[in-house]
């Protein structure tokens, strides 16, 4: 008897509990509730000193919750998109927390004070109103970056494979490689302003170089370190040197050459501002440094966000590539 | 099935010597000294079996065989011509699957009519040995999704795909469960006998040389020399349980250095 009490009971209340909560989104409600904090506090709270788009931040916020809002009840419908949302919930949620934190210590305490630090809302500002400046430093720097990093990986790929295959390429090649690995880029400076016939083409040289040297390393120790048995068998199957070199040396080498093309598109965005130096007219590492120069951090932590995000972009789609090209790797990995 | 494979190639086989060769390995500026004079001569067609104790130097004789490794003295012939490289007429089944990850089953067993640019003209081959090791299934699988077993099977079928004169197999049925090492020894069998290639194989089970073979070679301890030969005449299909293949393997065993009983 008492066990159907409890039965009823737990049902009961299991039931209670369980219809209001059946499809929500508990993580996306919660990040509702930090961003509505967030603009809440933007709003209701008085700037130390005018940053403009106070108000327009506070919006976006808000509008930012609205849809979180929205997302919590609907989430379960979107598919795989929404089951990426989901797994990405507790950083909504943070990224709320943060957000509201950051405009209380620098907009409305003062604590992280202007000119060396920026609420979210100065970041804002310089979205709103240098878009169109920004927006064509993105295009000559996706330029100066593609012909760099593109030519570089290409260079460094080639070189590797000679290194790593060929005894004689290795013995001149490998200590110039060590010596020209850890030279900062802007050492190269007076030298490629000599050899190029334009800044355009020295800063394509500079970028080359920042990526193609760990793809360049990490392909000819990939490529010396296959398993002989590989070749030893290729052989006896009637394989000549082409055909061992690319079916086996370079396919058994590229998850090597993956690890250094991520090394070399991080190298390459560290390496933009100095290459950007010479005498480029616009570029995001340009915009850094103008702006730095007049102590416009603002706009330098806007052009920062922005670089960051494109290269997350693009090291996640390397990852996209990567698993493609390397699908015979799983359960090796 | 193996009819079926000899129909469309008629394979030739070829006659292997090895001519007093003694072989040694360079290691940190000592000599290890693996083989000791050793000589065989292996008549086209023939099915030969090396036994040895492990580590006395079968695989290293495959490998010069191969045109892998050149002797330290003495000289490995085929047909008379000495051997200097490797060729596909000569194909080694290592100890180890050896498959190239990168590629899969079905890829594997077309490297080697890949590397010589038949594809066009004997891919329909590949189907016919993945039947014959019983892989057809898994033709699309990577080596990393395969049993030990069937890794080595897909080694033998990169092989068999290429119609060698001489089939060099070391161990290739030793990560086999009983049942299918049963099975594949019969394959091999019937395959050798329709196709004709010279056949040499090592393996450490007495008992599969000489169910096999025509003729089984007792290596030493390393540096190994040539310690018993022995020639088997039972016509195939031969019964484990026969009495003079009993008598064999006892004497066999002997050789081996381990006693009656086991
Ligand atoms: N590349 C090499 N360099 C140096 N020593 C080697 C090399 N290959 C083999 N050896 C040595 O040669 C000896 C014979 O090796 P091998 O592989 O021929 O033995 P095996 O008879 O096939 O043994 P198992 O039955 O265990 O496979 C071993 O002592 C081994 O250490
Ligand atoms: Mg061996």
């Amino acid at each position: 008897m008492s066990a159907a009490v409890e039965d009823t009971l737990g049902g009961a209340g299991r039931r209670t509990l369980a219809l209001p909560l059946g499809g929500i989104w508990r993580n996306g409600l919660l990040a509702a509730g930090t961003w509505a904090l967030a603009a809440a506090l933007t709003y209701g709270l008085p700037d130390v000193i005018a940053w403009g788009a106070t108000g327009l931040f506070a919006a976006v916020m808000l509008v930012g919750a609205g849809i979180f809002l929205a997302l919590s009840v609907t989430v379960h419908r979107l598919g795989g998109f929404g089951r990426t949302l989901i797994h990405y919930g507790p950083w909504f949620i943070v990224l709320g927390l943060w957000l509201g934190l950051w405009e209380v210590l620098t907009a409305k305490l003062g604590w992280l004070p202007k000119p060396f630090f920026s609420p979210p809302q100065g970041l804002l500002h310089v979205y709103v109103t240098d878009w169109e400046r920004l927006l064509i430093c993105i295009a000559y720097t996706g330029r100066l970056w593609g012909l760099g990093f593109f030519s570089g990986i290409l260079i460094g790929f080639a070189g590797g494979v000679a290194l790593g295959w060929s005894k004689r390429f290795a013995y001149w090649g490998m200590p110039l490689l060590k010596l020209i690995g850890p030279v900062p880029a802007s050492a190269w400076i007076p030298c490629t302003f000599f050899i190029f016939p334009s800044t355009f083409h020295a800063s394509i040289f500079l970028v080359a170089l920042a990526s193609g040297i760990p793809v360049a390393i990490l392909t000819a120790a990939g490529v010396s370190q296959v398993n002989r048995s590989f070749y030893d068998v290729a052989r006896t199957l009637g394989a000549d040197n082409r055909f061992l070199v690319f079916k086996v040396a370079i396919p058994a080498s590229l998850p090597n050459v993956f690890v250094g093309i991520f090394m070399g598109l991080y190298y390459s965005f560290a390496v933009l501002v100095v290459a950007e130096m010479l005498g480029a007219k616009f570029g995001l590492g340009w915009y850094l440094q103008f702006n730095t120069a007049y102590s416009a951090y603002a706009n330098v932590y806007a052009a920062l966000v922005i670089m960051a995000l494109i290269c997350a972009g693009l090291v996640r789609l390397l990852f996209v590539a990567r698993d493609r090209l390397l699908g015979w790797q799983k359960g090796i990995l | 099935m193996a009819l079926a494979l000899a129909a469309t190639t008629p394979s030739d086989s070829i006659a292997l010597d090895v001519e007093g060769v003694s072989h040694r390995y360079e290691r940190d500026g000592t000599e290890l000294q693996v083989l000791d004079n050793v000589s065989l001569t292996i008549a086209p067609g023939e099915f030969v079996a090396l036994l040895g104790p492990s580590g006395c130097g079968k695989s290293t004789l495959l490998r010069l065989a191969a045109g892998l490794e050149t002797p330290t003295t003495g000289r490995v012939l085929e047909d008379g011509r000495p051997i200097t490289a490797p060729n596909p007429d000569r194909i080694l089944v290592f100890q180890d699957a050896t498959l190239f990850p990168w590629r899969t089953v079905r890829a594997n067993i077309a490297t080697g009519l890949e590397a010589r640019g038949l594809l066009g003209e004997k891919g329909h081959r590949i189907d016919e040995v993945l039947k014959l090791v019983k892989l057809e299934g898994f033709a699309d699988f990577y080596p990393h999704q395969l049993s030990g077993g069937m890794a080595q099977r897909a080694a033998l079928a990169r092989a068999l795909v290429n119609d060698p004169k001489l089939l060099l197999l070391d161990e290739p049925f030793g990560k086999l469960d009983s049942l299918t090492r049963l099975r594949m020894q019969n394959e091999l069998l019937d395959l050798w006998k329709s196709a004709g290639f010279t056949a040499l194989l090592v393996t450490h089970d007495v008992e599969e040389a000489l169910l096999l073979a025509d003729r089984v070679i007792v290596l030493s301890d390393r540096p190994a020399a040539i310690i018993a030969e022995v020639r088997v005449d039972e016509p195939h299909p031969r019964q484990r349980d026969d009495a003079s293949l009993v008598a064999l393997r006892r004497a066999l065993l002997e050789e081996l250095g381990i006693s009656h009983d086991v």
